[in-house]
């Protein structure tokens, strides 16, 4: 119950002037049930990688093994692992299309050939599980909030009940508390189903307060990978590649320099405070 | 004090904006008031920001600061004219330049130099001169060696550097970012906010900066923030920043290092309130031990 890489490779337009290595070589697994932030800067290949999770792009080379079976062996069912791999794009809600919320979520299971009852069975699932309220069913996507209409296009995916949930910065362009409420939201989902979710994020602060593991790419290969704690402890070589620490982590490095007796590997406010708490006491 | 009139770049008394909200087949049915009597004074090379939750009616108020949007009550001058004066649009725009959050939005031109050296043109400025505007703002920008690169093959930061330096390149003496960052990565995100506080300090450039990163208006001389078309809060960064629940509830934030400080005071340690600083932070932790 994983997802595998095996030297995956790709390269856009091969053999022309525009030919480019988007990924290089990249090797990881992500097990049933974790929650994963990949980070990089704007090419880093960060995109490119979960294109491939569900089989959108073809690697040039390399395996990708789903629940261990290889998704390039002939005949696999490409269908089959998009409904349980759910990509969210960004800004997801440049794809809202139908005259209401509900349709709109039901257009997926609607696709996988599900009757209208089941469809709306999980369309109504899916809002329910994003916190999206029950009144406004029938209005149109497009009379929404930002934040309230991302949660339609989640829910989107999620009506397909995928087991894998991949989201590309999917709190691009909110207000603060908006970025709060669909993490929140993400994160509930995350222990309430034991969905495995993969974040895709500009925000080290987000990532080191949401997931449990986080691979850095850079250049079209995996540079880092471990907890928010190892990653961010590497926060000088994060800079060159022009990535960097949450605020916190710089704050508790400081205090180190300036003769503190404390562990630097903070990376959310809590973890900070316990431990500039400790070294006080 | 002298001539403290004719030092505002932006002044305000009481706008408001409201528009007309249409039923599908297009019929009026009511209206929405997306700014409520706003008053506001930007001094003339100062740096404002403007805080708000989506919605709140912050880029509504911003695009009325170079007359996209003209007030339907109330009056706001830019830079001493009246911006509902038609035969001031002109110097309205000239006055103060716009810069948006989707920088693949805001380039036409194929070469950098070419796109930057676009505003001028369309402002008649002579050939000559144009090309010393563009090389003057590619460089304040930090983009010259970009000049004859295309702009499709820049990243996102540098993308909106090259918008900026276009803005730049008609020498307004104002200019308005309207979340100019939102869309970029942390280093993008850098990278136009240090070329924004280059200008500022070496071209007095009054900046008016509306974004919803936190971190962004520590240094800014006064922050607005809005909600439901009013200015709710008013201050300097320390000053607002100290409100943490209040700005909570506008569904606004705190810098993470002003968090951590609040969350540190709340757990019985003596340090002052608004904290904006990892530098700050440290000294007041070292004072405690």
């Amino acid at each position: 119950m994983s997802i595998a890489l095996e030297h995956v490779n790709y390269v856009y337009s091969p053999g022309t002037a525009y030919e480019k290595q988007a990924l290089r070589d990249v090797s990881l697994e992500i097990p049933q049930g974790q929650f994963v932030g990949i980070i990089g800067h704007t090419g880093s290949g960060k995109s490119t990688l979960i294109q491939h999770l569900n089989g959108l792009t073809r690697a040039t080379s390399g395996r990708i093994l789903y629940e261990g079976r290889n998704i390039y062996d002939e005949g696999y069912d490409m269908r089959w692992l998009r409904s349980q791999v759910g990509l969210v794009f960004q800004y997801p809600e440049h794809q809202l299309f139908e005259v209401d919320v509900l349709s709109d979520v039901c257009f997926g299971p609607k696709n996988q050939g599900l009757t209208q009852e089941e469809c709306e069975k999980r369309a109504k699932e899916a809002l329910n599980l994003v916190g999206f309220p029950e009144k406004y069913y029938k209005q149109s996507p497009f009379e929404l909030s930002g934040g309230q209409k991302r949660r339609v296009a989640i829910a989107g995916v999620l009506a397909m009940r995928p087991k894998v949930l991949v989201l590309d910065e999917p709190t691009a362009g909110l207000d603060p508390k908006g970025r709060d409420e669909i993490l929140d939201q993400v994160e509930r989902l995350h222990k309430e189903t034991g969905m495995t979710v993969i974040l895709v994020s500009h925000s080290m602060e987000d990532v080191a307060k949401y997931v449990e593991r986080i691979i850095v790419m850079n250049r079209g290969g995996k540079m880092l990978d471990g907890t928010p704690g190892e990653v961010f402890r590497h926060y000088k070589e994060l800079e060159e590649v022009g990535l960097a620490a949450p605020q916190v982590t710089y704050v508790m490095h400081d205090l180190k320099e300036r003769g503190f007796d404390l562990s630097p590997d903070a990376t959310t406010i809590e973890e900070a405070a316990d431990e500039i708490m400790r070294s006080l006491a | 004090m002298e001539g403290s009139e004719s030092m505002e770049m932006i002044h305000a008394e009481n706008l408001v904006y409201e528009y007309d909200k249409r039923d599908e087949d297009g019929n009026i049915v009511g209206t929405n008031r997306a700014i409520d009597g706003v008053d506001i004074d930007i001094p003339q090379g100062s740096f404002a920001a403007v805080l708000g939750h989506n919605g709140s009616g912050k880029s509504t108020l911003a695009k009325h600061m170079n007359a996209i949007l003209v007030p339907t009550g109330g009056t706001i001058w830019v830079d001493g004219r009246d911006t509902k004066d038609p035969a001031e649009l002109w110097n309205v725009r000239q006055a103060a330049g716009m810069v948006f959050q989707n920088p693949d939005n805001q380039i036409i031109g194929t070469v950098v130099e070419e796109d930057v050296g676009f505003g001028p043109e369309n402002l008649g400025v002579p050939t000559d001169e144009i090309w010393k505007r563009v090389e003057e703002s590619l460089r304040s920008v930090g983009m010259l060696e970009y000049r004859k690169a295309s702009p499709n093959k820049l990243s996102g930061g540098q993308k909106q550097r090259v918008a900026i330096a276009g803005v730049i390149a008609m020498e307004p003496k104002c200019i308005v970012l309207d979340e100019p960052t939102a869309m970029l990565d942390p280093n993008g995100r850098k990278e136009v906010i240090r070329a924004v506080e280059k200008l500022r300090k070496e071209k007095k450039v009054t900046v008016i900066l509306i974004t919803h990163y936190m971190e962004e208006v520590i240094d800014a001389d006064q922050v607005f923030v809005m909600d439901g078309g009013h200015i709710v809060m008013h201050g300097t960064p320390r000053e607002i920043f100290s409100r943490v629940e209040e700005l909570k509830a506008y569904r606004m934030d705190v810098p993470q290092v002003t968090m951590l400080a609040e969350e540190l005071r709340q757990r019985g340690l003596d340090i002052p309130r608004g904290i904006l600083r990892r530098e700050e932070l440290v000294e007041a932790l070292c004072r405690l031990r």
